[in-house]
């Protein structure tokens, strides 16, 4: 099955990577009400994003509710060459997980 | 514990030349401190100097200038306000975002690994006005920024 809950742009310039990721996730603070019940709509958020080249781990985010639904990612690095593959993972509090891969370009 | 996390430390207890690893070869620091992972203390902490000790062992701050935060003076919409921290400063550990005025201030805290740079970009939300702090962890020691955001439509409930 297609996957495409998570985009990445990994670029080399300058000696540098930098990385772009777009996932797809409601990002539920568990502080938010419904409008229509006036519930609080259960906490659903993702706690963990670890970004890896060939295996090592280059970073990790660790989030709470605060970010934004579909949540956008940039961060630079060092050390990886053009045609390397860049893998991004991510882990909510409910435990589902989501990875995808991109070539450094 | 993990392959990965091993190495860390490994690589982590072999910087002879850095007082963090010769503390954590003495045995010094609690592998809390040491080991990242999601904390929950931290991350539900409703005081930022509450979320600082859960992170880093210590509510205390260094104000730099050599931290930039770019974000928009007015966030017409609260849900969503794009924050860029970026610093030129060596060896940069981690770099968490916080909102000081929303309900849970810490919002997120990126750990860098092998060739980790000073650069983190993302959209936070902001339930009202007031200062985004980014703490930036280097060479063991921690820094801070601020900058104030107007936010004319809160992001946490609506």
């Amino acid at each position: 099955m297609a996957n495409n809950s998570i985009k990445i742009r990994a670029q080399l310039k300058d000696n540098e990577i930098t990385v772009k990721a777009l996932m797809t996730h409601p990002m539920e603070s568990g502080t938010r009400k419904d409008s229509k019940t006036g519930e609080l709509v259960p906490a659903h958020y993702i706690q963990e994003v670890k970004c890896e080249v060939a295996g090592k781990n280059v970073m990790t985010a660790y989030w709470n509710g605060g970010v934004s639904k579909n949540p956008y990612l940039s961060f630079k690095f060092a050390g990886a060459n053009k045609g390397d593959m860049f893998k991004l993972t991510w882990v909510d509090n409910k435990g589902e997980s989501d990875s995808e891969e991109a070539t450094i370009s | 514990m993990s392959t990965n996390m091993k190495r860390r430390i490994f690589l982590k207890g072999s910087m002879a030349a850095s007082a963090l690893g010769v503390a954590v070869g003495a045995g010094l620091l609690a592998p809390r401190a040491v080991l990242a992972s999601w904390s929950k203390e931290a991350f539900t902490a409703k005081e930022l100097p509450a979320a600082m000790n859960a992170l880093f062992g210590s509510d205390q701050a260094e104000e730099s200038g050599e931290i930039k935060i770019k974000a928009p003076d007015i966030a017409e919409n609260g849900a969503v306000v794009p924050i860029t921290v970026s610093t030129d400063m060596a060896g940069v550990e981690s770099i968490a975002i916080v909102a000081s005025n929303n309900p849970v201030p810490l919002i997120a805290n990126f750990v860098m690994g092998e060739g980790g740079q000073g650069f983190v970009s993302t959209h936070i939300k902001m339930g009202k006005s007031g200062d985004v702090v980014a703490l930036v962890k280097a060479g063991g020691k921690i820094y801070s920024a601020k900058k104030g955001v107007k936010v004319t439509i809160g992001g946490c409930g609506g």
